[in-house]
């Protein structure tokens, strides 16, 4: 029974990822029918200007969407095991923000080289942020035990790395400030294949990497104690954990600047989906999900203005808030209850 | 001092946080399938020692001692598979089911993605029959009583097939029938199936009851260690927990409030346990009173004792005499009131007095309870 349950909702997952894909290929200023794309795809189509705008900028940005949505998805759900706070996020922690000035830096300094930089040097930058922001977020989490508290702590790191980021991007030349503007704000626009192979390859291997830490997961649900009667090696997986959605949300930062709600809010619809916290399940579930959610939100950012684009996480927002007040308010109908 | 084959014990330990000691010369032992409780006045670091003795407080010096082997050096998975806990943390996991929570149990012999085995469900539905649960199996585990979780934790615990399992204060939030359904299940595996259970308790009573063996903690330092019967010792308690406003009959584990002094305005006449309910009821009212005629192995004896401004008794197994008569009737005098816990028949070949002290206190004012 719930067998049956589980596979429909990763059926549900999947085929609406699959169908996004497509409709976010199909669908922009030129609309191209889907068969035309599967032509394309194929590696026929005679409209050459149809078969760059699939080839050259609509399937890389839609699959970056859906890897980088994942990810974030993903990030989200470690944190929120990490601090056992069901709104904690690579976001709203601040994490987001600091890689998005380390990544503004590294990218003012080699304009100032006039030399656009590698994929690989941006995530390497926006990992050092994100391990950064997170040290503090960490280091504030051991002081302050009540979970707004350390929300509240994340969000003001993020305003501090945002002021300090618009204050460098200031100072950029005028002719990257256009590009550094849209980036700073988030967007999944310009991204080719070469950055898609790298944030593909990073963040796969990161991902299955989180999908074995399940069975630790599933004892750390239950608090440390337990889990480090059970045998985990807490202070192992809790560096581990720490790294892995620092990786994962770096490289989002690193290539579509920091995108809001993603994180907090996919895993809990997906949760709610799924009808249990295995983490087993919700691992892949999660990276479904953020693929659907980011692929969804992108295509929206494209249409509702065009031909002018809205920013990620303007669409994100809009989707994900009011999540994250749903989560916010079940749980205190929860704790009146128990009392 | 150590006995030979002591399956758990300590070295020399020291326990306490960050380097600061708080508890020193903790020895304590134990053999395989004994029941050793920790008890003390709150605050007086039981939760300290038990977390130090598993591992999950670093000890400040000393050594711990399970199976002869260090306890310190075992690696994760095999002390998961020796010992088992339930804390008094209060675990919120989201979305889990009872079973979920009892299959967590089973992650120390589980491979790489923790599959359950049909051996490992097999351990776990046999773990929840035990405590009873097994009805809960589906039910989510944030949503049942608190009674339930707790029964569900040891579940959990023993699904881990550990050879010894510790436990802080697992009885706090059980009603009377499940406190005793919950020891009487450690008591059974521990006679049953050579478990070792370590756990502390408020409740003094099942204390003297469930264990092998009690260690008493006070402030800074294990006050005594030893069986039962050389703990529970007239006096000894009300030391321990420094108990001087009540009285107690406290090697029992059953304190009394503090007793209505002043000159007695009741006689209560009792015996043979019929008195303290009304002892008690005097008490609530705080109205002095004295009563008799008991003898010292009645039960009403050790509450009248605690509660009575003066008691009219008589060594256990002797005839009343004539002077115990005449006190109860100089009482019953000079209170004017007297309460009658005893049927009038009741005294029967050995009490005929109670004939007596009845017919004398109908001329005062005679109630019957």
């Amino acid at each position: 029974m719930k067998r049956i349950h589980y596979r429909s909702v990763f059926l549900l997952l999947m085929t609406a990822a699959a169908v996004l894909l497509l409709v976010n290929i199909c669908v922009g200023s030129v609309n191209i029918s889907p068969g035309e794309v599967f032509g394309v795809l194929g590696g026929g189509g005679e409209n050459a200007v149809h078969r760059d705008i699939v080839l050259r900028i609509r399937f890389p940005r839609a699959l970056a969407a859906a890897v980088l949505g994942g990810a974030l998805a993903l990030s989200g759900y470690l944190l929120q095991t990490f601090f056992h706070n069901p709104i904690a996020g690579p976001f709203i922690l601040g994490i987001s923000s600091g890689a998005k000035l380390t990544v503004a830096l590294t990218m003012v300094a080699a304009f100032k080289m006039v030399r656009q930089p590698g994929s690989g040097l941006l995530i390497g930058a926006a990992f050092v942020g994100a391990m950064i922001s997170m040290g503090f977020v960490v280091v504030m989490s051991g002081m302050v035990d009540r979970m707004s508290m350390l929300i509240v702590s994340g969000i003001m790191i993020g305003y501090i790395c945002s002021a300090v980021t618009d204050f460098v991007v200031a100072f950029a030349e005028d002719a990257d400030i256009v590009n550094l503007h849209n980036w700073s704000k988030g967007s999944f626009s310009g991204i080719g294949w070469e950055q898609v192979a790298a944030m593909t390859g990073v963040i796969l291997t990161a991902s299955c990497g989180v999908f074995f830490l399940s069975k630790p997961i599933r004892a750390y649900q239950l608090g440390e104690s337990y889990a480090e009667n059970l045998g985990v090696n807490i202070r192992w997986f809790r560096v581990v954990l720490v790294v892995l959605s620092s990786i994962l949300s770096a490289c989002v930062t690193a290539f579509a600047g920091p995108v809001s709600f993603v994180g907090i809010a996919v895993p809990q619809l997906v949760k709610y989906l799924l009808g249990t916290a295995r983490p087993m399940l919700m691992i892949p579930a999660c990276f479904l999900g953020g693929s659907v959610f980011c692929l969804f939100c992108d295509l929206l950012s494209r249409m509702l203005l065009a031909p002018a684009e809205l920013s990620i996480s303007t669409v994100t927002a809009v989707f994900g808030a009011p999540v994250v007040i749903v989560v916010l308010l079940r749980q205190k109908k929860g704790r009146a209850g128990e009392r | 001092m150590r006995e030979e084959g002591s399956f758990f014990y300590t070295e020399n330990l020291i326990v306490g946080y960050e380097g600061v000691p708080l508890i020193r010369d903790i020895a304590l032992e134990m053999k395989r399938g004994e029941i050793l409780t920790l008890i003390g006045p709150n605050g007086s670091g039981k939760t300290t020692v038990l977390r130090s003795l598993i591992r999950q407080l670093a000890l400040v010096g000393g050594t711990v001692y399970l199976d002869g082997k260090d306890l310190a050096i075992q690696s994760g998975r095999d002390l998961a598979r020796r010992l088992s806990i339930v804390l008094t943390d209060r675990i919120r996991p989201e979305l889990m089911t009872c079973k979920e929570v009892v299959e967590t149990g089973r992650y120390p012999y589980t491979g790489n993605f923790g599959r359950l085995s049909e051996a490992d469900r097999r351990i776990v539905r046999e773990a929840m029959t035990m405590v009873h649960v097994e009805e809960l199996a589906e039910e989510d585990f944030a949503a049942i009583s608190d009674g339930q979780r707790q029964r569900v934790m040891l579940a959990r615990a023993l699904s881990q097939e550990p050879e010894l399992i510790v436990l802080d204060e697992p009885t706090s939030f059980l009603d009377i029938r499940h406190k005793l359904e919950f020891l009487s299940v450690l008591q059974e595996l521990s006679r049953k199936r050579s478990l070792s259970v370590i756990l502390s308790l408020h409740e003094l009573d099942l204390a003297e009851r469930i264990s092998d063996k009690v260690v008493c903690i006070r402030k800074d330092r294990v006050d005594r260690f030893g069986t039962p019967e050389e703990i529970f010792v007239p006096g000894y308690i009300a030391k321990l927990y420094q108990i001087s406003t009540g009285s107690g009959q406290e090697y029992q584990g059953m304190p009394e409030l503090p007793r209505a002094e002043g000159k007695p305005e009741v006689f209560v006449l009792a015996g043979n346990g019929s008195g303290a309910a009304t002892y008690r009821s005097l008490q609530r009212q705080r109205i002095p009173f004295a009563t008799g005629i008991l003898w010292k192995n009645d039960q009403d004896y050790p509450v009248a004792q605690m509660l009575a401004v003066d008691v009219v008794a008589e060594p256990a197994f002797c005839r009343v005499k004539e002077e115990s008569v005449k006190r109860a009737m100089r009482w019953i005098e000079s209170c004017g009131q007297v309460i009658c816990t005893l049927k009038p028949e009741s005294g029967g070949d050995f009490y005929p007095e109670l004939g007596e002290l009845l017919a004398f206190g109908r001329r005062f004012n005679l109630v019957f309870r």
